[in-house]
C-alpha cells in the first residue's frame, strides 16, 4: 500500500568540473508508489518553484536499458536493491525518516560535470579501440550459413547485456572498468564470428582500458553493483584471452 | 488552414513493376565514384537504429560523415528500449512467409496509407539487415540446432520476428553502435556527442548544414556538410507520458520543418494498449509490458460503476471480460487500436480500476490454474518481476492493471522514394520520417525500418543527390547562413532564461500533454479537435510568458534544453490537431468518432483520403499549407478490417 514519507536528502551540489562540490540538505514529502527519480523531479519542481536552480541529473529511458543514470544512493551505485539501476528504484525501498546521501559515481576517469552528471566517454573510446567486428554493410552471408550453439548464443547474450551505465566503476576502490570490458570482448568472442579479430580485439581493448581505469585486485565490487548482474567470470575470461593474445605467434593464430 | 490539393508532391517512386522499382532505381540512381566520395561532408543527426547505421555504412564507403546526438553515448538512444523483436521476411520457419506476405502485412497493417514501392522495398531489404547485424555478433535468440529462432508477433500469421530475449532493440543498437565506433576509429566519422541540432541551414533552397548547442559548454557552432540526415526519432512526447524515452523530442525535425521540410501526417500516432498505468500526477513516463501478455491475460473491468473492491472480491458475474465478449473470434488478442480504444470507452464510463480509476485488469489466474504457476514464470517471469518492482504488486497473486499509452509516431517528415525531404540535400530515416507504415505500425517493423533506411537505401540514394554537387565546396560556415543561424539560437538561449516567470517547464510540458492526450488521442472528434487549437494556443502563451528557465546557458543546464524542446512540441501539437481536423476519416491509430462503421470500427474514405497530407510552414503567425500525395494502389485493394 502507497503512504507518504518525508526523507531527509543530502546531496552533492558541484556547479561546473573546476569547481569544488558540496552536500546540501533538502527534505523532501513523497509516497512510496514514486519513483526514486520522480521524488527528485518533485524536489527539482520545488526548488525551481523557488528560484533556486534545479540539481543535474540524468536519466532518458527510465526502464533499466539505456545506462544514462546512475547515482550514488548512501555510498551504494544505483541504490540499495540488486540488479536494479537508479530510475527503476522506487521509494517504497525507504522508509520515513530516512536519510538519503546522494552523489555522483565517483571515478577519476569519470569526471563530475555538474552536481549529479559525469562524464562517462572513456567507455566509449574502449568500444572505439576494438569493441566491433568488421564486416561492411552489404557483405554478410545468409544469417544461418553459421550455426551457433545455443549455449554460446546464449553467453554471448548474456555479456551483451551490459548497459555502459559505470556502475562497475564506480563501486571499485580501484575505479577499474574490467567488468564493462570483459562483458564486451566476452560477447564477441563467444561468437564463431567473433573468432577473426579475438586476440587483437583484446589487446586493444585491455589496453585502451589501462590507459584510463585502475587495475582489478579482485573486489568483486563490480558485480555486486552490476544492475545486470555481469558475471565476474567474464574477468577471468579476459585475462586469460589477454594472455594468450600476448603470447601468441599471431602469423599462426588462425590456427588455434 | 489553407487547403492545396493539388499533388505537388512528386514521391520520385521508379517505374516498373513493384519487384523490380528498387532495383531498376539502383540502376539507373548516379553514382559517386570511391575517390570522389571522401569529397563530400555529411551530416548524420541521431545515433539511433537509423543513424547509427547510417553512418556507419556512409563511412564504410568513403564518404566524410559527421555523427551528431544529444546523448552523453550514441549507444544511449531510444532504440536501446525496444523489446520484442525484428521483423524479416526470412521464412525460416517455412510457413508460407516472403517479400511479398511481409510487404501485404504491412501495406494492410498500415490501413492502406502507406506508399507501395517503399513499403515493398522495406521487405526486400528486411532480410539483409538480419543477415548484417548476424555478422556483427548480435545474438539473436537461436534453437537448439544453432539456427535463429522466430516468434510470431502482433497478430501476424507466420513468425518472421527475430529477437534477442526481451532486449532486441538494445543488442541492435548496440550492433550499429560498434560499426560505427569502427568508421570512428577509421577516421571516416567525427562523433559529436552531447550536441544538440537546433537548426538546419539551407542556402539557395539547398541544405547546407546543422547549427548545434554544445550542451556542456552553451557553445552555438555552424557545421557544414554537402548533405544533412535527420534521425533523429519520433515526438511521442508530445504527450507528456509516453514509453518514450524521457529525452525523446521533435526538435530536429521541427526546425527542419521550420526550414521548409513537410510534415507529413502528424495525426497518425500509435498507443499501445498494454503499458502500466499512471500512479501519481507526477508520473514521469509509462513503462510498456509486452503485448505477449495478451495470450494468457484475461481483460476485465468490474461491471459496476465506480467499484472499490479489490479484484479477488469482485464475483465472475459482476465481471465484464468486455474484449471477449465484444469480439468473440479474436477475444483479447484483437488489434492495438482496437484494444486502446475499447479500454478507453470502458475507463471513460466510469469502470477503471485502481486506486486513480485509470486502468483495466489483465488477469492471469486462468493461465495459471490452468498451466501451472512454473509454466507462466517461464513464459513471462521476466515481465511481472518489471510489474512488481514498478508497483509493488505480485500479478500471480492480484491482476495486473494496464491501460494504453502512447508508443510511436507513424507521422513525421516527409520523403521520397530517395528519403530526401523537401528540402534538397535534407534526408530523414528512421521514427523520424512518415514512409513506411501508413496509419499505423506492425509491432516489430519499426526496427526494421529504421535499419533498412541507413544500412541499406539511404547509403545508395545519397549518392543521387551529391553526384551533381561533385567538385563545389561546402558552403563556407563564414556563409551569413550560418552567422545568421548562429545569432538566431544565440538570442533564443537567452530569450528563455530572461522570461523568468512562474512555472518550470515541465509544468508546462505535462499540461501540453494532457490537452493532447485528451483531444488528440485515442478517438477524437471535430469539437475536442477544435477546443485543443484553442487551448493549446492559449498555453503556449502563457509558456512564452510564464516560464522560468534558471541557470546560465554556459554550463550543462537540463530545463534550458528542455525549454526549446517544449516549444516545439507546442506548436507540433497545433499542427497535429489541425491534420487530425482535416482528415475527416477513421484510419489505423487515427480515430474519428464522426467516422465508424455500426460496430464501432474505423471507417477510412478512400475516394477522399487515400492520400498522404503533407504540412508546409509559412512563418510563425499564419496557417500551414495542407499539401497531398496521392497513394496509388496497384497491387493490393484497399478493405475494410474486421476483427468480430
Ligand atoms: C518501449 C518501446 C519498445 C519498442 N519496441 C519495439 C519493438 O519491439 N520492435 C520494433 O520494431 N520497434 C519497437 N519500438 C519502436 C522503435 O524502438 C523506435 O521506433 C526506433 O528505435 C526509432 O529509432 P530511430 O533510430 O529512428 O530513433 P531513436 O532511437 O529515437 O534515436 C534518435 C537519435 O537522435 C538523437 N537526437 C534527437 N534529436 C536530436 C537533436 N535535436 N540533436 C542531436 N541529436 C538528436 C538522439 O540522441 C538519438 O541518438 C519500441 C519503442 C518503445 C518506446
Ligand atoms: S558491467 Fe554492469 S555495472 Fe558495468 S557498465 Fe555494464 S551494466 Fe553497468
Ligand atoms: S534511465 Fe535508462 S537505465 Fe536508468
Amino acid at each position: 500500500m502507497s503512504e507518504v514519507i518525508t526523507v531527509n536528502l543530502k546531496i552533492w551540489r558541484q556547479e561546473s568540473p573546476e569547481k569544488s562540490g558540496y552536500f546540501e540538505e533538502y527534505t523532501q514529502k513523497i509516497t512510496t508508489e514514486a519513483s526514486f527519480l520522480e521524488m527528485i523531479d518533485l524536489l527539482n519542481e520545488d526548488l525551481n518553484s523557488q528560484g533556486l536552480e534545479p540539481v543535474a541529473i540524468e536519466s532518458d529511458c527510465r526502464e533499466g536499458i539505456c545506462g544514462t543514470c546512475g547515482v550514488m544512493i548512501n555510498g551504494q551505485a544505483h541504490g540499495p536493491r540488486k540488479a536494479t539501476t537508479t530510475c527503476q528504484l522506487h521509494m517504497r525501498e525507504f522508509s520515513d525518516g530516512d536519510e538519503i546521501v546522494i552523489e555522483p559515481f565517483r571515478a577519476i576517469s569519470f569526471p563530475v560535470i555538474r552536481d549529479l552528471v559525469v562524464d562517462r566517454s572513456p567507455f566509449d573510446q574502449i568500444i572505439e579501440s576494438g569493441g566491433y567486428i568488421s564486416v561492411n554493410t552489404g557483405a554478410a552471408s545468409d544469417a544461418n550459413l553459421t550455426p551457433v550453439p545455443k549455449e554460446a548464443a546464449d553467453q554471448a547474450f548474456d555479456a551483451a547485456a551490459c548497459i555502459g551505465c559505470g556502475a562497475c566503476v564506480a563501486a571499485c576502490p580501484n575505479s577499474a572498468a574490467q567488468l564493462f570490458t570483459s562483458a564486451k570482448l566476452a560477447h564477441m568472442a563467444s561468437l564463431p564470428q567473433g573468432q577473426p579479430e579475438r586476440w587483437k580485439r583484446t589487446e586493444m581493448m585491455v589496453g585502451t582500458m589501462e590507459e584510463f581505469f585502475g587495475s582489478c585486485t579482485n573486489h568483486g565490487e563490480c558485480h555486486e553493483a552490476c544492475p545486470k548482474e555481469i558475471n565476474l567470470d567474464f574477468i577471468a575470461f579476459m585475462n586469460r584471452d589477454y594472455m594468450k593474445a600476448k603470447v601468441k605467434n599471431r602469423a599462426l593464430s588462425g590456427q588455434r | 488552414m489553407a487547403t492545396n490539393n493539388k499533388t505537388v508532391l512528386d514521391s520520385r517512386v521508379p517505374s516498373g513493376s513493384l519487384e523490380e522499382k528498387w532495383e531498376n532505381h539502383k540502376f539507373s540512381m548516379n553514382l559517386v565514384n570511391p575517390n570522389n566520395k571522401r569529397k563530400f561532408d555529411v551530416i548524420v543527426v541521431g545515433t539511433g537504429l537509423a543513424g547509427a547505421s547510417a553512418a556507419a555504412s556512409l563511412g564504410e564507403l568513403g564518404y566524410k560523415v559527421k555523427a551528431f546526438t544529444f546523448h552523453d553515448s550514441p549507444r544511449r538512444a531510444h532504440s536501446i528500449a525496444a523489446q520484442g523483436g525484428i521483423n524479416a521476411a526470412k521464412n525460416y520457419k517455412n510457413d508460407g512467409d516472403s517479400v511479398y506476405r511481409l510487404f501485404y502485412d504491412t501495406i494492410k497493417g498500415g490501413d492502406y496509407r502507406s506508399r507501395e514501392a517503399n513499403v515493398h522495398r522495406l521487405a526486400e531489404v528486411s532480410t539483409n539487415i538480419i543477415d548484417q547485424a548476424t555478422a556483427q555478433g548480435v545474438p539473436f535468440a537461436r534453437e537448439y540446432g544453432g539456427l535463429l529462432d522466430n516468434r510470431s508477433f502482433g497478430g501476424a500469421q507466420v513468425s518472421r520476428t527475430f529477437y534477442a530475449r526481451g532486449q532486441t532493440g538494445q543488442q541492435l543498437l548496440l550492433g550499429a553502435y560498434s560499426a560505427m565506433m569502427r568508421q570512428v576509429a577509421a577516421g571516416n566519422v567525427e562523433l559529436h556527442t552531447r550536441a544538440e541540432l537546433l537548426d538546419v541551414v539551407t542556402k539557395d533552397g539547398q541544405a547546407c548544414g546543422i547549427v548545434t548547442r554544445d550542451l556542456l559548454s552553451g557553445e552555438v557552432i555552424a557545421h557544414s556538410a554537402h548533405a544533412v540526415v535527420l534521425a533523429t526519432g519520433g515526438y511521442g512526447n508530445v504527450y507528456f507520458l509516453s514509453t518514450n524515452a524521457m529525452m525523446s523530442n521533435v526538435t530536429a525535425a521541427w526546425r527542419a520543418h521550420r526550414r521548409g521540410a513537410f510534415f507529413a501526417n502528424p495525426c497518425y500516432t500509435q498507443i499501445h494498449p498494454t503499458c502500466i498505468p499512471a500512479s501519481d500526477d507526477f508520473q514521469s513516463k509509462l513503462t510498456l509490458m509486452s503485448e505477449s501478455l495478451r495470450n494468457d491475460g484475461r481483460i476485465w473491468v468490474p461491471e459496476a460503476f465506480d467499484d472499490s473492491r479489490p479484484a479477488n472480491e469482485i464475483p465472475e458475474n459482476e465481471r465484464d471480460y468486455y474484449l471477449e465478449t465484444r469480439y468473440p473470434a479474436f477475444g483479447n488478442l484483437v488489434p492495438r487500436d482496437v484494444a486502446s480504444r475499447n479500454a478507453k470507452n470502458v475507463v471513460d464510463q466510469g469502470h477503471g480500476v485502481g486506486p486513480l480509476k485509470n486502468g483495466v485488469y489483465l488477469d492471469f489466474s486462468a493461465a495459471v490454474g490452468r498451466d501451472g504457476h512454473d509454466a507462466i514464470s517461464a513464459k513471462y517471469g521476466n515481465l511481472f518481476d518489471m510489474y512488481e518492482s514498478i508497483t509493488g504488486e505480485n500479478p500471480y497473486e492480484v491482476p495486473m492493471r494496464i491501460y494504453p499509452a502512447i508508443h510511436y509516431t507513424m507521422g513525421g517528415v516527409w520523403v521520397d522514394y530517395n528519403l530526401m525531404t523537401t528540402i534538397p540535400g535534407l534526408y530523414a530515416i528512421g521514427e523520424a520520417n512518415f514512409s513506411d507504415h501508413g496509419a499505423n505500425r506492425l509491432g516489430a517493423s519499426a526496427l526494421m525500418q529504421g535499419l533498412a533506411d541507413g544500412y541499406f537505401v539511404l547509403p545508395y540514394t545519397i549518392g543521387d543527390g551529391l553526384a551533381d554537387q561533385l567538385g563545389e565546396p561546402a558552403v563556407s560556415t563564414d556563409d551569413p547562413v550560418f552567422t545568421n543561424a548562429v545569432n538566431a539560437i544565440e538570442d533564443e538561449t537567452a530569450k528563455w532564461l530572461s522570461i523568468n516567470g512562474t512555472r518550470s517547464v515541465d509544468y508546462f510540458h505535462r499540461e501540453l500533454g494532457r490537452l493532447v492526450w485528451n483531444h488528440i488521442g485515442m478517438s477524437r472528434n471535430k469539437e475536442g479537435l477544435e477546443k485543443a487549437v484553442s487551448e493549446i494556443g492559449a498555453l503556449k502563451e502563457e509558456f512564452y510568458n510564464d516560464v522560468r528557465v534558471l541557470g546560465s546557458a554556459d554550463t550543462l543546464n537540463l530545463s534550458l534544453e528542455k525549454a526549446g524542446r517544449v516549444s516545439d512540441f507546442f506548436e507540433l501539437a497545433e499542427l497535429m490537431a489541425h491534420d487530425a481536423l482535416k482528415r475527416e476519416e477513421s484510419c489505423g491509430g487515427h480515430f474519428r468518432e464522426e467516422h465508424q462503421t455500426p460496430e464501432g470500427e474505423a471507417q477510412r474514405d478512400d475516394d477522399n483520403f487515400a492520400h498522404v497530407a503533407a504540412w508546409e510552414w509559412n512563418g510563425k503567425e499564419d496557417l500551414q499549407t495542407r499539401h497531398v500525395e496521392k497513394l496509388d494502389f496497384e497491387n493490393v485493394t484497399p478493405t475494410q478490417r474486421s476483427y468480430k
